[in-house]
């Protein structure tokens, strides 16, 4: 009953989501955009672009992913049917978690599949591209979760980008780290099992603690 | 077994005079503690073979950063006990927790940077102790935002003890990971301070610079307790008692 509903729920918001296009593509072009502004403000020779590339790429993704966070609940809330959910009697972790999820699937899916295509106009080689999609797909799971709680507990604060980057930015400093140094070995041809295994820890561990922290938050925001 | 003495912690009146009873309990060993540690520190221990009387910053230094991790976890035990069985005055506490902490870690961080200075030749160095503890500020910052952007007390109460909560548990993977990170761009250079091989004269004023400035955690927190459950219970009868007017 609580799959089918929480189901119901991913569908619905991946309808509304295709709906408002132009919202969708909006992290994207921000991803791009930041990219862009690597080799403009430091320089265009692919050999140093090559050594930023992986912190550029991650800080891009970070911020694209942030940026899309404060529509995950925003106009549910508004318009209530986040109340609704909370009094359906059925899971609220799962509907979150379905939230979560089509948040992942229209942020981080499109995010980690422009990420290769940013690293080769940073000069990564091509042969880097299947390290770095899977780097950030992981890591971009842990990112849209651990994002989830922090969404979840700034929802009644008027203004709330800012503090919601300063409550999520530090908890997502290990997906960063591990994911550039993912990437950085992607680039350089090594074997990126240790940092990947280690994204992939992180991303279980948030699959299984965030829903239930962000269900939570859910319930405190909505008293 | 009686759980009395735990459910009268939740009623408000008794905790405040309380915490009036015990401050100076814990405030003049705090005080003697650390005028003892820092004469023994200062004064009387030997300086450093190799960092001379540089090594002297450690008597605030090592405590401050040592409180900074203690206060995040007691506000994370607090806000723990409040969320699960709803008690105000944990609340309180975890929120009076907060800008003490952040000041131990700003201490810390400042102490550690003017000690870098003559050590390493610099003011900062991404150091993974150093690093960790400036993302333990933004944790500490992001938990008074939390807190002062939520206008409703008791849903500012429960949203920042989740965060609290949530932050206890990110700690630890937080300070390893970089710890990690750094262990990848530079060797291990940092000096060890002392553990193996700190002599007693060194090492007692340490410790009672420990003991004192815990105790100080303790005096400080109880009177922002006060002045906290002051603040939430400003309509209540037993307040106007209590302060007589």
């Amino acid at each position: 009953m609580s799959l089918d509903a929480a189901r119901l729920a991913l569908t619905r918001d991946l309808h509304l989501a295709f709906r408002k296009r132009g919202q969708l593509v909006q992290p994207l072009a921000f991803f791009a955009i930041v990219t862009v502004l690597f080799p403009l403000s430091s320089s265009p020779e692919l050999a140093q672009l090559r050594r930023v590339a992986p912190g550029a790429l991650w800080v891009g993704a970070l911020l694209a992913s942030l940026l899309a966070l404060e529509f995950l609940f925003r106009d549910d809330a508004y318009d209530g049917t986040l109340e609704q959910y909370a009094l359906s009697g059925r899971s609220l972790t799962g509907l979150v978690f379905a939230k979560t999820a089509a948040h992942w699937l229209l942020t981080g899916l499109p995010l980690s599949l422009m990420a290769p295509l940013a690293a080769l106009s940073l000069g990564a080689p091509p042969r880097s591209v299947p390290g770095i999609l899977a780097a950030v797909g992981v890591g971009s799971v842990a990112l849209s979760l651990i994002g989830s709680v922090g969404a979840a507990l700034t929802l009644g604060i008027k203004r709330s980008g800012a503090l919601l980057s300063l409550l999520t930015l530090p908890l997502s400093l290990p997906v960063l780290i591990f994911g550039a140094r993912a990437t950085e070995l992607a680039i350089h041809g090594a074997s990126l099992l240790a940092p990947l295994e280690l994204l992939a820890a992180l991303a279980v561990l948030a699959l299984t603690l965030a829903p239930l922290a962000a269900a939570a938050a859910v319930r405190i925001s909505l008293e | 077994m009686t759980w009395t003495w735990f459910h009268r912690l939740g009623s408000p009146p008794y905790v405040y005079a309380l915490a009036a009873r015990l401050t100076p309990w814990l405030a003049w060993p705090a005080a003697l503690l650390m005028i003892g540690g820092l004469w023994g520190g200062l004064v009387l221990a030997p300086p450093d073979y190799q960092q001379g009387d540089g090594f002297r910053i450690i008597y605030v230094h090592a405590p401050s950063a040592w409180m900074s991790l203690m206060v995040y976890t007691t506000m994370g035990l607090a806000a723990a006990v409040g969320l699960i069985w709803r008690i105000k005055v944990a609340h309180a506490l975890a929120a009076s927790c907060a800008p003490v902490g952040a000041s131990f870690t700003l201490a810390a961080l400042v102490t550690g940077a003017l000690w870098g200075e003559p050590m390493w030749g610099t003011y900062w160095e991404w150091d993974p102790r150093l690093t960790s503890e400036l993302v333990l500020l933004f944790l500490y910052l992001g938990y008074m935002g939390l807190r002062a952007g939520i206008e409703d007390l008791q849903r500012a109460d429960r949203a920042s003890a989740l965060l609290a909560v949530v932050g206890v548990v990110n700690v630890p993977i937080i300070h390893y990971s970089v710890t990690w990170w750094n262990s990848l761009h530079q060797a291990p250079s940092v000096m060890r301070l002392g553990k193996p091989s700190m002599p007693g004269s060194m090492l007692a004023p340490l410790l009672m610079m420990l003991a004192g400035f815990t105790l100080l955690f303790g005096a400080l927190l109880l009177v922002r307790l006060r002045a906290e459950v002051l603040n939430r219970e400003r309509a209540a009868s037993w307040i106007r008692e209590e302060l007589g007017t």
